[in-house]
C-alpha cells in the first residue's frame, strides 16, 4: 500500500465507507434487490399499469411546468438581486431560501390554505375561472415552491462574477440592451441555468410532502408517483411499492447523471471566463 | 547534518517525476536545486522532507536511513512556497506552534523567550501579535522561516523561498538568508527556478531537467564549464551559431574555436552576449543591426546574420550604431555542442 | 456587485428605469405572493382562535411528544452526520485514492432520491419483508416504526449536507497547512483540532445548521419508516399532517408555526454564517465537480 504523508487516512476513509455503505448503499441495494426479485413480467405489469402511467404523466408534466416557471421567475429573481439595489433587497435574498428551510408538510398545508376556495386568493382566482387546489395546477405550484431556490442560487454567483468588460465591449460595438442580453449575457448564464433547472426538475419529480395536501390525490388525475408508491405500502402491497419506487430511483439516477454533467459543464464555463 | 540521496525514484501515476537521483549534501552546506518547472526539483525537496515517499532508492540523514521516517519525526524545517502560515494564529503563535506540539515539554516562559529570539533573528521584533493577513509578503516569508527554525531542525528545506516576492524584496531577503545560514550553520537545501537566485545564494548548485540531475557544482563550475547546451541555455542568455566541427576545431568567419572531444560534424556554437564583439568593418560574421537596446549596465545590439539568425551581443556604451547598419560579429569564446 | 447610479458609471444592460422597475415589481409581487404569503397564512391560522387555543394545542401531550421526538432525532442524527461529513471531507481532500470520484457521487445520491424512495428502501432493509427484518424481529430489536428507523431515514436524506459544505472549502485550502503542522511535529488530532478546524468552523456550522433544519423538517422518508403512530412515532412534521387530516386546522397550523419559527431561525443563522464566508465556496457546483481525481 502507498504510504500517506498526512495522518488519518484509514480512519477517515473507513468511517466514510462504513457510513456510505450502511446509510446510502445498503437501502438502495435492498430496494433494487426487491424490485429485481419480482420477475420481468410482474414488474412490467406493475410499472405499466394505467394508474402508474397516469401518475408518471402528471408528475413529469407538473415538474416540467414548475421548472419552466422557475426558469422565468428564478432568472428574474437572480437578475434583480445581483443587478439592482432596492429597499428590502437583503430580506428578499434571505427569504429565497425559505422553501428549503420550511418543512414540506408545513409548506403543503400553507399553500393549500392559501389557495383554498374559501380563501380570498382562492375565491379571487375562482372568479376568473382558475382552480388551484386539487388540480394539476396546485401540484405545479407546490413543486415550484419547493424547488424555487435552485435556479436562483446557481445563477446568482455566475451573474455576480460576470466580467463587466464583456458587456462594455458589447456596448462599445453598438449592441442594444436586449441584443447584449440575448447574445452575450444569456449564453454565459446558460450552463448555470441548465444546471439549476435540472436540479429543480429532479427535486420536483421526487417531491411528496408539499404536493399531497394540495393535489387532491385522485387516481389517474392528480395522483403523483411518490404518493402511489406510498399508497401501495399502506395497502401492504410491497411488490408494487418496490417496483414503483425503483422507477423513481431510476429517474433519480438519470437526473443525477444529467445534473452532474451539466454542472461540470457549467463549471468549466465559469472557470474559463 | 549530511544528507545523501541514493538513486531516488518517484512516480505520479505513470509519470516519472524523479528518475534516479543521487546527491550528497555536506553538513552545513547551502545547496540550490535549480531547474525549470516539471524538472522534479520540488518533488526531491518534498522527499527529503518526508512530505512524499520515494518509490525506490534511499535517503540518509547522517548515517541514519531516513527513507521511511515520517515527516513528523524527521526533524526538518520546511518553508513552503506560499508560506502556509496558519491564518488563524498570530505571528507569535505560528512560531510557537512547533514547540507547543513537541513531546519535549517547555515552559510558557521558555517558549515566549524563544519566539522573541527568533523574531529578533528574522528582524521582526514587535510583530508578535499580528496575524499573517496583516503583514507583507517578505515578512510572511521571514515568519515562515522563524517557524521552521523554532523546532531546531537538523536540516532546513525551502521551496521557492522568494518566488512570490517583488524583485527588490527578493534581493534583500537573499542576502539576509545567506547571513542567517552562515550564522546558524544549518544544512540547507532550497528549490528555485531562478538561476540568478541559485548562483547568488548557494555554495553548490544542482541543475535538474526532466527528473534527473544534469550538472552539479559550485556556481563557478556550472557557469564556466557548463556540460551541456541545456545548462548553458538555462543559466543565461545565449546565441546559437550553426557550424561544422573538423578534427576538434570549429572554423567561423574571423575566428577559430577549439572543440576538444566534439565528434566531427554539424555543431551548435553557444556563446554569451558578452562573448561576441562588434566591428563596423573587418573580419567576422556579416550582420545588420535590428535594434539597439540600452540598459543601465550597458548596451546590447540585436543583429541578424545573412542566413536569418538573430544574435544578441553586448558592446561598450561608446559603440554607436543605428538600425539597418551593417557590420561584423566576432566570436571571442563559445562552447560547441553536437547539433540536436 | 452593486450598481451605483452615479454620473461616473455608465448604465449597464438592463439599467433603464422602465425595465428596472418592471423586473423589481414582478419579482416582489410574485415573491410576496408565493413565499411571504404562506408565512402569513401559517401564523394567522395558528393564532386565529386566540393565544389560549394556540397554547392549548402546543401543550397537548401528542404535540409535546412530537416535539420531543423531533428534537431527539436531531440530537442523534446531526452529530453522527457531522462526524461522517468531517471524515469524508478529510479523506477526500487530504488524500488521493482510487474511486474518489465515484465516492463523491455516492455521497450526493440522497440529494437526488425522493424521500419516499428512501423510506421504501429502508423498509426493505429493516422491515419484516426486508433483508434484516426477520432477524431483527427474532432478536426483538425494533428499528422500523421506532426512533432508530426515524434516525436512520433522517441520516439518509441529510447524508451530503455537512460533507458538501466542507469538501469544496477544504479542497480550496489545500494540504499545505496540515503538511506544515505535521512537519513541525504535530499529531493528526492536534493538526485537525488546532489547524484544520479553526479554518473550516463556519462552513462546518453552516452545514450543521442546514442538516439540522432538514432532519427536523423531514416528512416523506420519515412518514414511511415511522408508521405514524399517534403520540409515539409521530415527529412534528408528521403531527402537522395528522392534525390537518383530523380537521383540526388551527392545531395543524399551531404545530406548523413551531417548525416555521425553526425555519426562520435557520435562515437567520444562514445569513449570519454567509457573512463569515461560509456557504459560498460550494456554489454553484456540487462538490463532485470541484475535486479532481
Amino acid at each position: 500500500m502507498r504510504r500517506r504523508v498526512l495522518p488519518g487516512f484509514p480512519l477517515s476513509l473507513g468511517i466514510t465507507l462504513f457510513y456510505v455503505t450502511l446509510i446510502v448503499a445498503l437501502p438502495i441495494g435492498a430496494l433494487i434487490f426487491k424490485a429485481a426479485s419480482l420477475g420481468p413480467e410482474d414488474y412490467w405489469r406493475i410499472i405499466s399499469s394505467g394508474r402508474a402511467v397516469a401518475s408518471y404523466r402528471i408528475t413529469v408534466l407538473s415538474a416540467l411546468g414548475a421548472t419552466l416557471a422557475n426558469l422565468i421567475f428564478g432568472l428574474a429573481l437572480a437578475w434583480v438581486l445581483v443587478r439592482y439595489d432596492f429597499p428590502g433587497k437583503r430580506l428578499v435574498d434571505a427569504i429565497v431560501d425559505l422553501p428549503f428551510a420550511l418543512p414540506t408538510s408545513v409548506a403543503g398545508i400553507a399553500l393549500t390554505a392559501m389557495f383554498a376556495q374559501n380563501s380570498w386568493l382562492g375565491s379571487a382566482l375562482a372568479n376568473i375561472g382558475i382552480t388551484v387546489v386539487y388540480t394539476p395546477l396546485g401540484i405545479m405550484i407546490a413543486m415550484f415552491f419547493t424547488s424555487l431556490p435552485f435556479v436562483v442560487r446557481t445563477v446568482q454567483p455566475v451573474l455576480e462574477d460576470l466580467d463587466p468588460a464583456l458587456e462594455e465591449a458589447a456596448q462599445s460595438l453598438g449592441g442594444s440592451d436586449w441584443s447584449i442580453f440575448r447574445r452575450v449575457i444569456l449564453p454565459l448564464l446558460t450552463p448555470a441555468l441548465l444546471a439549476g433547472l435540472s436540479l429543480s426538475f429532479a427535486r420536483s419529480l421526487g417531491e411528496f410532502g408539499a404536493v399531497i395536501f394540495i393535489a387532491g390525490n385522485r387516481p389517474n388525475s392528480t395522483e403523483i408517483t411518490s404518493l402511489l408508491a406510498f399508497i401501495r405500502l399502506e395497502e401492504y402491497n410491497y411488490q408494487g411499492a418496490a417496483a414503483i419506487a425503483s422507477v423513481m430511483l431510476f429517474a433519480a439516477f438519470v437526473m443525477l447523471a444529467v445534473t452532474n454533467y451539466l454542472q461540470a459543464r457549467a463549471l468549466r464555463y465559469t472557470v474559463r471566463s | 547534518m549530511k544528507i545523501v540521496l541514493e538513486n531516488v525514484v518517484k512516480e505520479f501515476n505513470t509519470f516519472r517525476a524523479v528518475r534516479g537521483v543521487s546527491l550528497e549534501i555536506g553538513s552545513g552546506e547551502l545547496v540550490a536545486l535549480l531547474g525549470p518547472s516539471g524538472s522534479g526539483k520540488t518533488t526531491i525537496l518534498r522527499m527529503v522532507a518526508g512530505l512524499e515517499f520515494a518509490d525506490q532508492g534511499a535517503i540518509y540523514f547522517g548515517d541514519e536511513d531516513a527513507t521511511n521516517i515520517p515527516v513528523r519525526e524527521r526533524g526538518v524545517g520546511f518553508v513552503f512556497q506560499h508560506y502556509a502560515l496558519f491564518p488563524h494564529m498570530t505571528v507569535g503563535e505560528n512560531i510557537a506552534f512547533g514547540m507547543k506540539v513537541s513531546k519535549k515539554a517547555r515552559s510558557k516562559q521558555e517558549i515566549t523567550d524563544r519566539v522573541n529570539d527568533l523574531l529578533r533573528l528574522v528582524k521582526l521584533e514587535g510583530l508578535n501579535d499580528r496575524f499573517p493577513s496583516q503583514i507583507s509578503g517578505g515578512q510572511k516569508q521571514r515568519v515562515a522561516l522563524a517557524r521552521a527554525l523554532a523546532v531546531d531542525p537538523k536540516v532546513l528545506l525551502l521551496d521557492e523561498p522568494f518566488g512570490a516576492l517583488d524583485a527588490n524584496v527578493r534581493h534583500d531577503l537573499r542576502r539576509w538568508l545567506r547571513e542567517i545560514h552562515d550564522e546558524l550553520g544549518i544544512t540547507t537545501l532550497f528549490v528555485t527556478h531562478d538561476q540568478e537566485e541559485a548562483l547568488d545564494l548557494a555554495d553548490r548548485v544542482v541543475i535538474l531537467d526532466q527528473g534527473a540531475i544534469v550538472q552539479e557544482g559550485t556556481p563557478e563550475q556550472v557557469c564556466r564549464e557548463p556540460n551541456s547546451a541545456f545548462v548553458m541555455k538555462f543559466l543565461g542568455d545565449t546565441n546559437r551559431i550553426a557550424a561544422t566541427a573538423v578534427n576538434g576545431v570549429v572554423d567561423l568567419p574571423g575566428a577559430r574555436l577549439t572543440a576538444p572531444g566534439v565528434v566531427d560534424g554539424p555543431v551548435d556554437i553557444l556563446a554569451r552576449p558578452g562573448d561576441l564583439s562588434w566591428s563596423a568593418t573587418g573580419e567576422g560574421i556579416p550582420v545588420s543591426v535590428i535594434r539597439v537596446i540600452d540598459r543601465p549596465e550597458g548596451r546590447r545590439f540585436l543583429v541578424r546574420t545573412e542566413n536569418g539568425e538573430t544574435l544578441e551581443l553586448d558592446v561598450p556604451v561608446s559603440t554607436r550604431a543605428a538600425s539597418g547598419d551593417r557590420g561584423f560579429v566576432q566570436v571571442l569564446q563559445g562552447n560547441a555542442y553536437p547539433r540536436s | 456587485m452593486m450598481v451605483h447610479h452615479s454620473a461616473s458609471t455608465p448604465p449597464r444592460v438592463g439599467d433603464r428605469p422602465g425595465i428596472r422597475r418592471a423586473l423589481i415589481g414582478f419579482v416582489l409581487i410574485f415573491g410576496t405572493l408565493l413565499v411571504l404569503a404562506p408565512l402569513l397564512v401559517i401564523f394567522s391560522q395558528a393564532f386565529s382562535l386566540g393565544l389560549g387555543h394556540f397554547a392549548e394545542t402546543i401543550s397537548h401531550p401528542d404535540t409535546r411528544h412530537a416535539i420531543y421526538l423531533t428534537v431527539a432525532t436531531a440530537l442523534l442524527a446531526v452529530p453522527i452526520n457531522t462526524a461522517f461529513g468531517i471524515a469524508a471531507a478529510w479523506a477526500i481532500t487530504k488524500f488521493d485514492f482510487w474511486g474518489k470520484r465515484f465516492l463523491l457521487i455516492v455521497i450526493e445520491i440522497p440529494f437526488s432520491v425522493s424521500p419516499i424512495v428512501a423510506g421504501v428502501a429502508y423498509l426493505f432493509v429493516y422491515g419484516l419483508q426486508g433483508l434484516f427484518g426477520p432477524a431483527l424481529q427474532a432478536a426483538d430489536v425494533k428499528v422500523l416504526f421506532a426512533l432508530p428507523g426515524i434516525v436512520l431515514a433522517s441520516m439518509f436524506v441529510t447524508a451530503p449536507f455537512v460533507a458538501r459544505e466542507l469538501i469544496p472549502l477544504m479542497q480550496a485550502q489545500g494540504r499545505e497547512l496540515e503538511e506544515a503542522a505535521t512537519s513541525l511535529g504535530a499529531s493528526g488530532w492536534r493538526t485537525f483540532l488546532t489547524v484544520t478546524l479553526p479554518n473550516i468552523r463556519w462552513a462546518l456550522l453552516y452545514g450543521v445548521v442546514l442538516c439540522n433544519a432538514r432532519v427536523m423538517g423531514e416528512f416523506g422518508a420519515v412518514s414511511v419508516v415511522s408508521g405514524k403512530i399517534r403520540g409515539q412515532t409521530n415527529t412534528l412534521p408528521l403531527h402537522v399532517e395528522l392534525l390537518y387530516h383530523d380537521y383540526n386546522t388551527v392545531g395543524a397550523f399551531a404545530a406548523a408555526s413551531i417548525l416555521t419559527v425553526l425555519a426562520l431561525f435557520t435562515i437567520i443563522a444562514k445569513v449570519l454564517l454567509e457573512r463569515q464566508g461560509a456557504g459560498r465556496a460550494g456554489r454553484p457546483a456540487l462538490a463532485a465537480n470541484k475535486v479532481g481525481t
